[in-house]
This record gives C-alpha cells, sequence and structure tokens, in this order.
C-alpha cells in the first residue's frame, strides 16, 4: 500500500479553496493542505513536503514555486511543472483550465492522472462560474449607462423613455455601434458638458 | 486582404514597449498583421501559455528560453528568442532602513559605481543578504549574482536571492522578508513611491548591455512560419527604431499607461524611458544614461554568446555542466531566424553573431553586413570578459 499524496492547494480565497479540496477528496484519500497566505510562500511549500502543488494560473504568486524547481532549491527532489509524456493533452487540459500543477520528479502518472483530473474539472467549472459572474456584472453596469442615457434624452428633448430607449436603438443601427457603447459616449459627454 | 491574428503574451512592464508600440503606431498592420494581446499574471504563465501553444509569441526574460533548453523550468515545447526587445532597465533597490545605514557609512548612492555601491551593501548589509527578484530566471537574478560573487559575497551561504512577484516586493520589504531587490519598471519607481525603498544602481552600471526582454517563439512555429514570424520581428524592430526616439519616448509613456497595458500613470513610466528616475522617497532625482534601450548599439540583435554568458552562469549555480549548458544555449538565441527576417530592411547587421562579451570598453564601429555599424559598449563593472569559445 502507497502512501496517500500529500496535496498542497494555494488558493487565498477560502470558498474556491474548499470548492478545490471537495473536488480531491471525493476522488480518493489524500492529504490535502490549503495555504491562504502568501507570505513566504516558498518555506510555507517546503515545509509540508508535498508530492504535488495546485495552483491557480492567474495567481502571481506562482513565479515563486519556480524557486523550487531549481535543482539546488530547498526541496530534496525538484519539482516540475506536470507532463504527462503519455498523455500530451492532461497539460493542455490543466492550463486551460487556469490550474498551474507542479508534480515532484519521480511521481508515476497513474497516481498523478486521477488528482489532476479531478482538478482540472474543478477549476473549469470555477472559470465557468467566473464567466458568468463577470457577464453578469457586465450586463448590469450596461443596464445603468442605458437607463442613465435614457434619462438623459428625456430630459433634454421632453420625450417619453421608450422614444429614448428607440433613438438610442436607433442612432447605435445607424452608426454600427452596440446600444451600450452609444450609451457610454452620451453619458460621458453629458458629464464633460456639465 | 484580412491581416493575420497573432496572440501575444506580455507582462505588464514598460519594457512591454516594444510590443505595444508595433500593435497601437501601425507598425503591425505594415506588415499585414494583426496583434492581440494576452496579459500575463506571471513570468511562469507568460511562458507556459507560450510552450503550450496559447500564443505565438511573447515578451519574455532573456534567461528563460536558455533554462528551457538546460532542462530548468516548463514543460511544453521548446522556445527560442528571435530578436532582444530591449537591453537594460532594471534597478537595484534597498530598503530605506539599509539605505540609512549605507548612508551613515560614507555611501554617496551615485548611480554609476557598482563597486562602490556594492562594497558599500556588502558591508551594510546582514548575514545572509536577502534580495528579491521577479523570477529565478532572469537578467535580474543573474546581475546580481554576477556583481555580488565578483565582490566576494558568494552565494548561497551569505547571499539569498529570493523569487518576489513585483506586485509583491514593496510588502515583502515592509515586512523585512528581503532587504534590497533587483525589479524592471515601474516596480522600483513604485517602492520609493511607496516609500519603502530606495534605488542604488541601475543594472546598466553592473552590465553596460545587459540583454533584458526577448521576442520569444515556439521553435518548431517559428520554423514552420518563417513568413509570419519574420513579418513580427520586423514589426518589432521599427517599433524599437521609434522608440529610440525623444517623441517616441514620451507618446509611448501615453501608450503604456492605458488600462490594457500597464494601467499605472504616465509619468511613472515616463521615469524609465527618459531615465530621470526619483531615487528616494525624498524626492531625489538622478539620472540615468541608457537607462533602457530598444534599439540604438545594436540593442535587438540576439547574440548567441549573450546566451552562451547567460548558460554559462545558470550552470555555475545549478551544477550543471558549464560546456554542455554553454552550448545548449547558445542555439536559443536565432540569430540566423532574425538575420532573415530583416534582410530586406535597411537594418544595419553585425558580421559575427558571436562575440567576446564584456569586451567593449567604449562604444565601438564594427565590421556590419553592408560596411560598418555601431554597437555599444557593453563592459561588465569589474572588466571580466566572457568568450563562449573558451
Amino acid at each position: 500500500m502507497l502512501d496517500p499524496l500529500t496535496i498542497v492547494v494555494v488558493e487565498p480565497d477560502p470558498e474556491r479553496a474548499r470548492l478545490i479540496v471537495d473536488a480531491l477528496t471525493d476522488a480518493t484519500d489524500y492529504r490535502v493542505h490549503v495555504i491562504a497566505e502568501r507570505a513566504a510562500l516558498a518555506r510555507q511549500i517546503v515545509q509540508r513536503k508535498p508530492d504535488l502543488v495546485l495552483i491557480d494560473v492567474a495567481d502571481p504568486s506562482r513565479d515563486v514555486i519556480e524557486e523550487l524547481t531549481l535543482a539546488s532549491g530547498p526541496l530534496d527532489r525538484p519539482v516540475a511543472l506536470f507532463v504527462d509524456r503519455s498523455d500530451e493533452g492532461l497539460s493542455t487540459a490543466a492550463i486551460e483550465a487556469g490550474l498551474s500543477a507542479y508534480v515532484v520528479d519521480g511521481l508515476t502518472p497513474a497516481r498523478v492522472k486521477p488528482v489532476l483530473d479531478a482538478a482540472i474539472a474543478r477549476f473549469r467549472l470555477m472559470q465557468r462560474m467566473r464567466a458568468e459572474l463577470a457577464e453578469t456584472k457586465r450586463a448590469l453596469e450596461e443596464r445603468k449607462v442605458i437607463d442613465r442615457a435614457k434619462g438623459l434624452l428625456m430630459r433634454a428633448r421632453g420625450i417619453p423613455e421608450d422614444e429614448a430607449y428607440a433613438l438610442l436603438r436607433r442612432t447605435a443601427m445607424d452608426q454600427g455601434r452596440r446600444v451600450a457603447d452609444v450609451a457610454e459616449a452620451l453619458v460621458t459627454a453629458a458629464g464633460l458638458l456639465g | 486582404m484580412r491581416a493575420a491574428t497573432l496572440e501575444i503574451g506580455f507582462v505588464p512592464l514598460v519594457d512591454a514597449a516594444p510590443l505595444v508600440v508595433a500593435h497601437e503606431m501601425g507598425f503591425a498592420a505594415e506588415e499585414g498583421i494583426a496583434l492581440e494581446f494576452r496579459r500575463a499574471p506571471s513570468w511562469s504563465s507568460a511562458r507556459d501559455a507560450l510552450s503550450f501553444g496559447q500564443v505565438a509569441a511573447a515578451h519574455m526574460l532573456a534567461p528563460v528560453p536558455v533554462a528551457m533548453a538546460l532542462g530548468l523550468g516548463g514543460g511544453g515545447a521548446a522556445i527560442d528568442a528571435v530578436s532582444v526587445l530591449s537591453v537594460n532597465g532594471t534597478v537595484v533597490g534597498v530598503s530605506t532602513a539599509l539605505a540609512d545605514r549605507m548612508r551613515d557609512a560614507g555611501h554617496e548612492f551615485d548611480f554609476t559605481d557598482a563597486h562602490a555601491a556594492g562594497r558599500a551593501l556588502i558591508a551594510a548589509a546582514p548575514e545572509p543578504l536577502r534580495i528579491g527578484v521577479p523570477f529565478p530566471f532572469s537578467m535580474h537574478a543573474e546581475l546580481v549574482f554576477y556583481w555580488l560573487s565578483a565582490l566576494g559575497r558568494p552565494s548561497p551561504q551569505s547571499l539569498s536571492i529570493r523569487t518576489v512577484p513585483p506586485p509583491l516586493m514593496a510588502d515583502a520589504i515592509r515586512a523585512g522578508e528581503i532587504d534590497a531587490f533587483c525589479v524592471g519598471e515601474p516596480w522600483g519607481s513604485k517602492a520609493v513611491e511607496g516609500g519603502v525603498g530606495e534605488l542604488l544602481l541601475p543594472g546598466c552600471a553592473i552590465w553596460a548591455s545587459a540583454p533584458e526582454k526577448v521576442l520569444a517563439m515556439r521553435r518548431d512555429w517559428a520554423e514552420a512560419e518563417p513568413d509570419l514570424s519574420g513579418r513580427l520581428i520586423r514589426a518589432v524592430w521599427r517599433a524599437g527604431r521609434w522608440l529610440d526616439t525623444a517623441d517616441g519616448r514620451s507618446l509611448a509613456a501615453e501608450l503604456l499607461s492605458r488600462r490594457a497595458y500597464l494601467d499605472i500613470a504616465p509619468d511613472l513610466i515616463e521615469r524609465a524611458l527618459t531615465g530621470r528616475l526619483i531615487r528616494a522617497p525624498s524626492g531625489q532625482s538622478q539620472t540615468a544614461p541608457r537607462f533602457v534601450a530598444f534599439h540604438e548599439g545594436g540593442a535587438n540583435f540576439p547574440w548567441r554568446s549573450q546566451a552562451a554568458w547567460i548558460g554559462g552562469q545558470l550552470a555555475a549555480r545549478t551544477g550543471l555542466d558549464r560546456r554542455r549548458a554553454v552550448g545548449a544555449a547558445s542555439s536559443v538565441f536565432r540569430s540566423d531566424l532574425y538575420r532573415a527576417a530583416l534582410k530586406q530592411t535597411a537594418a544595419d547587421l553585425p558580421a559575427a553573431s558571436s562575440r567576446v562579451e564584456g569586451a567593449l570598453g567604449v562604444d565601438s564601429s564594427v565590421a556590419g553586413v553592408r560596411g560598418q555599424t555601431t554597437l555599444w559598449r557593453n563592459a561588465f563593472f569589474d572588466g571580466g570578459t566572457f568568450d563562449p569559445a573558451l
């Protein structure tokens, strides 16, 4: 029986960290440590002697982990970005999902693959959630700007709301632009004119 | 005809300027290509985006492709440097507490004398001296190693070089995790603005012409797409030439300050571009000639000997075989692809592709492909030289 793998997850957001840990522990038996604090990150990682380190591609602290890939680094066994030569797709899938994985040299692909599969699936889900949230926020912002532009037109021209919106839409169509962009330009111009 | 779109990775730094300018000033469009930028949050992610095929080319630390060729870091396809984007542009800074100790001991912070600055630093610093750099494979790390080793502070017993992401550098100094740093702009100036650090030396005081960032491509892509990669090399070369004009510099500060690029105030960017730096939180300014170059003095030529120097340095501190490392390194700076791309332009190309690094004590006129070409001095502060053939 092999020792359970020790996995370090670097993630400052507790909610996201919980989602990742849940996905891993569902998959099978691992020892998972979450590091939320970025100060002295390299030392914190080394202390836990991980077989695998998982971190968001977007986290600037990732470069600190690169230091551990130096042969003369503080880890006995150098870590490397995971590349399974028998399955090139796994590394690419991880990167596309926004996940960077560092694996200690010598670990067999058979032990790494289930961990990465589970982590990749979870990162994809989180990426979708993040994209949806950003999209919702953007739509909400645009709605607000369009409302302000409508209000400006209604006051300036003394027209009702539906006419103000129709005017915005017509202008957008004539200029080949989005209604939100025309509204934005109007609000900016009105702000400049005082 | 519809322009071919190339995705380009970059890290938000002042020296991403040639790529930004190639796009914004129309040099890319002139070559029939459109650039689409992907801002990278770290050097490792920029490298991986490139080697795993998410972008066609990237703004890259000169030592990264060399490190990959030596099997250090990275796991995807091999990456080559097809031109040098910028020479110099880094600063060494110290915590305000350390600066005070150095001043008390009589150091004058003159910005030019790397001997005096290094000796003052060693005398005033704790043991081991802890220096933050952006990435383990960076010119920042190599310059610090070279400088302090030459002054008798050998690593790793008395010198600890640590990777600190530049946005976290000021915090690391404030928290007392590091005593000094070597970073690219605008991060040195940001540490000064934040009141946590003072600038000690520009990188060019250690090595007068250090290749800082390169235009990096996957080797297989660069070789399979000579037409596309050639267009990009030329567009970036023209952008660099434009950047090294007086008007270019101030307009570039405006371009770079935009939200899609660096998203910071243009005056902070202009310090690096003009070489007029604010040295300390007290507001004292200092001029650094040739603080960063994008074209002049043969800046863009990817000398095989520059890569060899980096390979030799990396081998020395990681225990790799030096001769093999120097050989492997030389092959990733692609002076051949650079020459082929610029053949049809007015570019002055040197006749040789390798030289003795550190040998030019003054600006020199050397044999070029069409007559003479001027190269800037490339001396090391201690007068050392590196001959890749030895």
